[in-house]
């Protein structure tokens, strides 16, 4: 038995029927990651030795039965924009490559009480900025289909330590797409939850109002194991929403029988790889084959949405970021004589190529003169794509549409291309303009074995319907038994 | 042309802290001179991933401050980030209020020494945090943060440029000051920096009805640094139009050692804040309700207290104006008269004595160690003639110094009136013995030595003889000789 | 979009980042690429809509005013490059 390939409700089983016990998972992913990591370089710190330490410590414990939680011992990979006390948080910036954050996120204080255990911190897109997790100042993560191409980003670690299985799920962040592309390109499922759903207290802001946190796991269920340990209401955050606990792993089963799913046409247009299409179109021929009522419509907002995304992700971003001045923590330069020396030498040379791009952009956006004719038109654009999402969700459960118009591509290719790299994220900002939830599940793979991914969006909290249909099809499909990553060369 | 032929015009900013227990956007605790980021936490220290969360006293002081301003209250409000850098700011932008402020459109009316009356307008009245504060590095020569102070809550008040003269400004200031005692939002402390004004300023020749280019002048920390600023770059501008030179747009500091302005920042820095609306904070919308349970009990407002004192105790204008100008001395003054039911009295007390002790020692209304009710036994004391009205100014002396009953202080200090006449009869002797001279005089139709004589015998006695009885008591001895 | 270099150096000083020489031409396409992109908002059907701030539309959410003491207060200042009398150090700052 491979622990590493398991899922993690089928480590729990094997935990219940005292099959194995928690030492044996971590030491068998710590072998993993000393076996892979070197490949895929998705690690920025590890953990190994405070895991092991950690691992006994719970086992001892479970078994006296002080403590009881379900999945005490099972370790986890976080993505490094999420604050943890006393260990590292770099956000792949040079600007952070020493902070300790003094604090826990609200995410992190959750799944400590769970008595997980953190594997360490995921590579990623310097500050979230990205989608090949080529931004990273320390190191570029390898995609574990083919070590040539990226996992995707900016939760590029993430994606690829799951699908390496270096870690059995972790968790990402997603302001545009950033949970559901990589898992696209790794071949993992990832799930962007409602706006407000997770707290976003203790994580790093990229655009505030934006951001979410969500689970990267092997499977649908694992999805709804671990969305249950992280959403909830937070007083830290006020945009956290206030509403009764829902156990996802409950309707996952159920019959999607006559489940509404509308296929907008418009994100199946030209700027979409042939062979992403194909795959979606059997796709949806297999949600016809389990009952789903199927229906072509026009949404067209997907040009707007992701201009008004780039304006007024970046307009808040070069807010966000102004904190980083080199005074309290970060980087600071190393020779100054005044004042405004060490501010703009230390952000100058701790923030890499894309954060400053997208700093001066936003800066852009927001100076006196432009505001109108960019930030405050974006805000009505937002208006408009929340209006059409409404108006659709009137007529469909689930909206369907591809998670990226392409595969995995090779690395170096579009990192020198912003634009390029920005258009690419097409199919999934308008999710976080409109704060609705998505997931996105395997789907297929392309002539060259690179995943595809399904992009399932729901109404505002719905994860439970979204999880529900991603299962069914998963089920039905089995990926997971049919396709495996390679570590090609 | 000359100074009289230019009209000045000012508008004032002030920005007082609110007196709530903890910061604007985290629980950290406010209070003054604390050792230094020791009421900090990672909110306030703009820690990375952190979150702010509102204050509800914040917005309640506010609308409370609004309403005692004669202000509308904002149905709709929201929190904007004002964005630029300075190691005061931590976040790099300060969440303030932009295009919806929480109060709008009020006005304070001030008065002049003659009792004239003028309506100020208020354009704004809007919520922000504090900046932390830097202190010069005594060793090293750099300069050292701390950011205890970002995060207090300010409001900021915005007046129109209806201000012409300085007395009016200090006026304007003063009522404000007090409205907010009053209100108690506020402890104003100037001293501390917890209330402090910016003063706009531009002038212009009398008749023109444009307004001139304006200055912005900040770091004035008393009334008087306040004049002094105003009085000195009412000079400048007029000297700059005088040469027939252009005030320029910018903002000053004040530096009080020198006595000048200094321009605070380069010119090519021209700012641009950046204002958006912050993506952390939710919608803030003022009910109905909300706004009315607030305004009905609003406590009363100097204004009305004035009134009353005019009608109710027929005080005079000038006394009511004086007494209500500060929360302190009418809380003194109708805490006094619970216990002594005597408002003259306590009037007196209170623009005499009181005022000249807080003239000599430099302190305001607010630091009187005493409490109106020991003012107002004091007074008792004297009525019912167990001190004498010169005694109860040593009395007044001593409460100042370590307030206590001053039933106490008269027994302590031995000062209990003599009002035994065969007590007194044997000092009146004693003393008409003692100066025969002054007998003589008396009898020769100088009646002055009457008043040598009672000096003389309440000297011997340490001013404890009853006035009354010793002057009674040598009349009726004089006449006797006679 | 067209940008001037003047106008990309003045932002570049609001957002406190140094641009060098060789990356003034590669900023100043980035950005006219992205702007040029970025004016579909321009054509995008918004006519008499109202702007939408935050993903979701709570209001009112306020905390209690009561003081919780953040008490690893050492850690706050772990992270800082130069500190002094447990204050941030900085150079000289004339304008206080």
């Amino acid at each position: 038995m491979d622990i590493t390939k398991l899922t993690v409700h089928e480590l729990k089983q094997k935990l219940d029927n005292k099959e194995i016990t928690i030492p044996e998972i971590v030491s068998a992913y710590i072998n993993r990651i000393n076996e892979k990591e070197k490949d895929v370089q998705a690690f920025i710190t590890t953990s190994e030795n405070e895991a092991l330490e950690k691992a006994k410590e719970i086992q001892e414990k479970k078994e006296k039965g002080e403590i009881t939680k379900q999945y005490a011992g099972i370790p986890i990979g976080i993505k490094d924009n999420i604050c943890t006390k006393g260990t590292k948080t770099t956000c792949a910036s040079k600007m952070l490559e020493n902070f300790i954050s003094p604090y826990n996120a609200t995410v992190i204080e959750k799944l400590e009480n769970e008595n997980l255990i953190s594997l360490g911190k995921l590579n990623m897109d310097e500050f979230a900025m990205g989608g090949s997790t080529e931004y990273s100042y320390f190191k570029k993560t390898r995609n574990p289909w083919n070590l040539n191409k990226v996992p995707g980003g900016s939760s590029g670690g993430s994606a690829a330590a799951v699908a390496s299985d270096t870690v059995p799920w972790a968790l990402g962040s997603d302001t545009g797409g950033s949970i559901r592309q990589p898992a696209s390109f790794c071949g993992v499922v990832g799930l962007k939850p409602t706006y407000g759903l997770v707290s976003r207290y203790g994580l790093v802001a990229f655009a505030s109002s934006l951001d979410q946190i969500g689970p990267i796991t092997k499977d649908v269920e694992d999805c709804a194991i671990l969305l249950n340990m992280i959403t909830g209401h937070d007083e830290k955050d006020t945009t956290s929403i206030e509403m009764e606990k829902i156990d996802y792993t409950k309707s996952l089963k159920k019959d999607i029988k006559g489940i509404k799913i509308g296929v907008p046409k418009e994100f199946f247009g030209e700027g979409i790889n042939q062979e992403v299409k194909d795959v979606l179109q059997k796709s949806i021929q297999k949600y016809k084959e389990l009952g789903a009522e199927i229906e072509e419509f026009s949404l067209d907002i997907a040009q707007y949405a992701l201009a008004t995304y780039y304006i007024i992700a970046c307009a808040e971003a070069s807010s966000n970021l102004g904190r980083f001045d080199g005074i309290r923590y970060g980087y600071r330069t190393k020779e100054y004589s005044n004042l405004r020396e060490l501010y703009k030498k230390s952000r100058s040379e701790g923030f890499g190529s894309e954060v400053k791009r997208r700093i001066i952009l936003g800066t852009y956006v927001l100076s006196s003169g432009y505001y109108d004719a960019y930030y405050k038109k974006a805000q009505q654009v937002r208006t408009l794509v929340m209006n059409e999402f409404n108006k659709a969700f009137e007529k469909y459960d689930i909206i369907l549409t591809p998670t990226s118009p392409t595969v995995s591509f090779d690395l170096g290719s579009k990192s020198e291309n912003p634009l390029e790299m920005y258009l690419s994220d097409i199919c999934t900002v308008s999710v976080n303009i409109a704060g609705v939830p998505a997931i996105s599940i395997p789907c297929g793979v392309n002539s060259e074995n690179m995943p595809i991914g399904m992009q399932l969006i729901g109404n505002k909290f719905c994860e439970e319907k979204i999880l529900n249909v991603a299962y069914a099809f998963e089920q039905n499909l089995n990926f997971r038994e049919k396709y495996k990553p390679e570590f090609k060369n | 042309m000359s100074r009289e032929d230019y009209e000045v015009i000012m508008g004032l900013e002030v920005h007082s802290e609110l007196s709530t227990k903890t910061k604007i956007f985290c629980s950290c605790p406010t209070t003054f001179g604390a050792s230094p980021n020791t009421q900090t936490c990672p909110i306030c220290m703009a820690m990375p991933g952190t979150l702010p969360v509102l204050n509800e006293k914040v917005v309640e002081y506010a609308v409370k401050a609004g309403l005692a301003t004669n202000c509308e209250i904002s149905r709709n409000s929201k929190n904007d980030r004002k964005n630029y850098f300075y190691p005061d700011l931590p976040k790099a932008y300060q969440i303030s209020q932009f295009d919806k402020p929480l109060c709008e459109h009020g006005y304070v009316e001030i008065e002049d020494n003659e009792g004239n009356k003028k309506k100020i307008r208020l354009t704004r009245i809007h919520i922000e945090e504090d900046a932390g504060k830097l202190n010069h590095d005594e060793f090293g020569g750099g300069s050292l943060v701390d950011l205890n102070r970002a995060g207090v809550p300010l409001i900021e008040i915005v007046s129109e440029p209806d201000l012409r003269t300085t007395e009016e400004v200090e006026q304007y200031l003063k009522k404000l000051k007090s409205i907010l005692e009053y209100i108690e939002v506020s402890d104003c402390k100037m001293q501390e920096g917890s209330f402090r004004a910016d003063v706009n300023v531009s002038v212009r020749k009398k008749g023109d009805t444009k307004l001139g280019t304006r200055t912005e002048m900040k770091n004035m920390n008393s009334f008087r640094s306040i004049t002094r600023a105003i009085e000195y770059e009412v000079d400048r501008q007029i000297d700059i139009l005088e040469e027939g030179r252009k005030v320029e747009q910018e903002t000053l500091r004040w530096d009080d050692v020198s006595g000048k302005t200094f321009s605070m920042r380069d010119k090519e820095d021209a700012q641009d804040y950046r204002y958006f609306p912050d993506p952390d904070l939710v919608a803030i919308k003022l009910s109905e309700e909300y706004i009315n349970q607030i305004k009905e009990n609003l406590p009363e407002l100097p204004e009305s207290r004035k009134e009353r004192y005019l009608d109710q105790y027929k005080l005079s204008q000038k006394d009511a104006r004086i007494i209500t100008s500060s929360k302190y001395l009418s809380n003194l003054f109708e805490e006094a008269i619970a216990e002594c039911n005597n408002p003259k009295a306590a009037n007196n007390w209170i623009i005499s004595d009181i005022s000249r002790i807080l003239n000599e020692k430099e302190i305001e209304p607010s630091q009187i160690p005493f409490t109106g009710k020991q003012l107002g036994e004091l007074i008792v004391l004297i009525e019912k003639g167990v001190i004498s009205s010169s005694i109860g100014k040593k009395v007044l002396e001593e409460l100042f110094k370590e307030p206590k009953s001053p039933e106490q202080i008269v027994k302590e200090k031995g000062w209990v009136q003599i009002s035994d006449e065969g007590e007194i009869k044997k000092v009146v002797q004693k003393i008409l013995e003692n100066n025969p001279q002054s007998v003589a005089d008396y009898k020769a139709g100088k009646e002055k030595a009457l008043g040598f004589l009672v000096g003389q015998a309440m000297k011997e006695t340490k001013g404890k003889a009853n006035p009354k009885i010793l002057n009674e008591l040598f009349l009726e001895e004089l006449k006797k000789e006679a | 979009m067209q940008v001037s270099k003047d106008e990309l150096l003045h932002i570049a000083n609001l957002a406190d980042i140094t641009i060098s020489e060789d990356e003034i031409n590669q900023y100043l396409i980035n950005l006219e690429e992205i702007l040029n992109f970025a004016e579909v908002v321009n054509k995008a059907p918004i006519e008499g809509l109202e702007i939408t701030i935050g993903a979701n539309e709570r209001k009112n959410i306020f905390r209690k005013d009561e003081v919780k003491i953040f008490e690893d207060n050492e850690a706050l200042l772990k992270n800082a490059p130069t500190k002094d009398l447990n204050m941030f150090k900085i150079p000289k700052v004339i304008n206080t």
